[in-house]
């Protein structure tokens, strides 16, 4: 048995792919440089393979080379697989809330590993590069860089405060944006907020917003709906706050406070700032 | 265009684990398919033609197609089945119905369903009917018989320019879409709907069953009541190492 794995590079979920391509045999790993282009790259993995399985990382660009690999040999796909026995796989759904266990009817398999469901491999990484031929492919033509206005990433900050339902106002999220200014962090929502318009996508934390993984998630007035855990389950401390004593929030959480956020956001800035003044 | 479960806060299965027990639950269309429908009403409305909305889905799918028309999209195409299907069946049967229509200039699909997440019916799709396909797109712009699609990476956005007629996927965030207004749920409840009734072949990708994650619930530390929770919150946040 061998299997193909492609890389996107050394990044974690890449190297998580190798970890379930290693497992199903002799590994051979691939990777390219040069503009993205999907469905030429899906060409030269399919090419390269053989009758090997294909392994792709469980990330956007994984999943969709890995469809188009799919589309080209007309083969089913398992897209974000946590486990493999034999031709039974189980992947995930609802942004990993709820997990599918499910027959593969092929000889071959083509899969992407969900994210962090496999250990990064710490075998030496030694990809070959693949050159394909871009004629007439859909390839990448300009690069946008992105508008942060100079503040911390949602992905990438410490701290992320959030607000949901409960903070009640586009305005009402001042006070959010107050402490997460004071914590160098970044303010969130869930998506019951942006679809009212309070807020923009872009700070929407959920299964179809933004995955964060800070070390501290502060969940102001957000229920808890399974959409919005899909996004902040990677915090690794999730403290709630909720006037609701029944929320599924405090389900999820570490530290919990219960009460109106509206006292208590400010309160909690005026404490830090008192802290930092002694 | 699918028709998902509004999940709330618990995910609770049905006796036989081959689905969410819907009892109590509403429906919804899959998030990313709304901004899909949103857009091409969009284009239609400021450069003319016509928005087809096609499902395959249960015959309660009808209420989520009534809502897309409601959106502004003009009539409907609804494959029914009460089964789940996989991705590759599913491709197959929107190809069918594609195929039997005028050509489109833009087929839309989401990137992925909210439910089932297979990340590939859009590309399958493409494959099939021979045309370009970029996928996951938070901004699109449709001119003189191309379309500039913007993908959302790490780095900012990749750009991707290409020819009519084409197959885009998409993610919630490309547009807000807009609450419908009662006339315009009128009108949508006497816009056309062509149901068909359609057999789902042997699956490639057989779902065996669903499971529901274990214990992700934690017990948390209370920290207190109201504002003078305060500064034993201040305390965590100096342990944590983030105050």
């Amino acid at each position: 048995m061998s299997a193909l794995v492609f890389l996107e590079g050394a990044d974690e979920l890449s190297l998580q792919a190798l970890t379930l391509g290693e497992s199903l045999g002799d590994v051979r790993a691939v990777r390219f440089d040069g503009p993205y282009a999907p469905a030429a790259w899906a060409k030269a993995i399919v090419d390269a393979a053989g009758d090997a399985d294909i392994i792709g990382p469980g990330s956007d660009r994984g999943n969709e080379v890995l469809a188009h690999v799919a589309a080209q040999l007309d083969l089913p796909f398992a897209a974000n697989v946590t486990e493999v026995r034999g031709n039974d796989v189980t992947r995930i759904r609802w942004g990993g809330t709820l997990q599918e266990e499910a027959r593969i009817h092929s000889e071959r398999k083509l899969l992407t590993a969900a994210p962090f469901a496999f250990a990064p491999s710490s075998s030496p990484l030694q990809a070959e590069v693949l050159s394909p031929s871009l004629d007439g492919s859909v390839t990448v033509v300009d690069q946008v860089a992105p508008d942060s206005g100079g503040k911390v990433s949602l992905a990438d900050a410490k701290v992320v405060v959030s607000g949901g339902r409960g903070v009640g106002s586009s305005e009402g999220f001042a006070i959010l944006e107050e402490l997460a200014e004071l914590l160098d962090g970044a303010v969130g929502c869930s998506r019951v907020v942006t679809s009212a318009g309070w807020r923009p996508h872009a700070d929407q934390v959920g299964q179809t917003g933004t995955k964060v993984s800070p070390d501290l998630y502060i969940a102001c007035g957000i229920s808890g709906a399974t959409q919005h855990i899909a996004g902040c389950k990677g915090a690794k401390k999730l403290l709630a706050i909720n006037a609701d004593r029944e929320a599924t929030i405090f389900a999820h959480a570490d530290y919990a406070v219960v009460g109106d956020l509206h006292e208590i956001l400010p309160a909690i800035t005026a404490e830090l700032r008192k802290a930092r003044a002694v | 265009m699918k028709r998902v479960p509004i999940t709330g806060g618990k995910m609770v299965l049905t006796p036989d684990e081959q689905a969410i027990e819907t009892k109590h639950l509403g429906f919804t269309i899959s998030p990313h398919e709304e901004c899909g429908v949103e857009e091409a009403v969009r284009i239609v409305e400021s450069q003319g033609g016509e928005v087809v909305v096609l499902t395959l889905g249960p015959p309660e799918a009808e209420e989520q197609l009534r809502e897309c028309m409601a959106l502004g999209a003009d009539r409907a195409i609804h494959l029914v089945s009460g089964e789940e299907w996989d991705a590759q069946a599913t491709a197959s049967a929107l190809v069918d119905a594609i195929r039997g229509e005028e050509p489109f200039d833009l087929i839309v699909l989401g990137n992925e369903s909210a439910d089932a997440g297979n990340y590939q019916v859009g590309i399958r799709v493409a494959y099939a009917l021979g045309l370009p396909v970029v996928t996951g797109l938070k901004g699109l712009t449709v001119a003189d018989g191309r379309a500039r699609c913007e993908q959302e990476v790490a780095t900012g956005r990749d750009v991707y320019d290409v020819a009519l007629p084409a197959v885009i996927t998409v993610k919630e965030g490309l547009n807000l879409p807009r609450y419908p207004s009662v006339p315009a749920k009128l009108r949508a409840n006497r816009k056309p709907v062509d149901a068909r009734p359609v057999e789902r072949p042997a699956p490639k990708l057989e779902k065996l069953r669903l499971v529901v994650p274990e214990g992700s619930r934690k017990q948390a530390e209370i920290l207190g009541e109201g504002a003078a929770a305060a500064p034993r919150v201040v305390e965590v946040m100096q342990q944590l190492g983030v105050a």
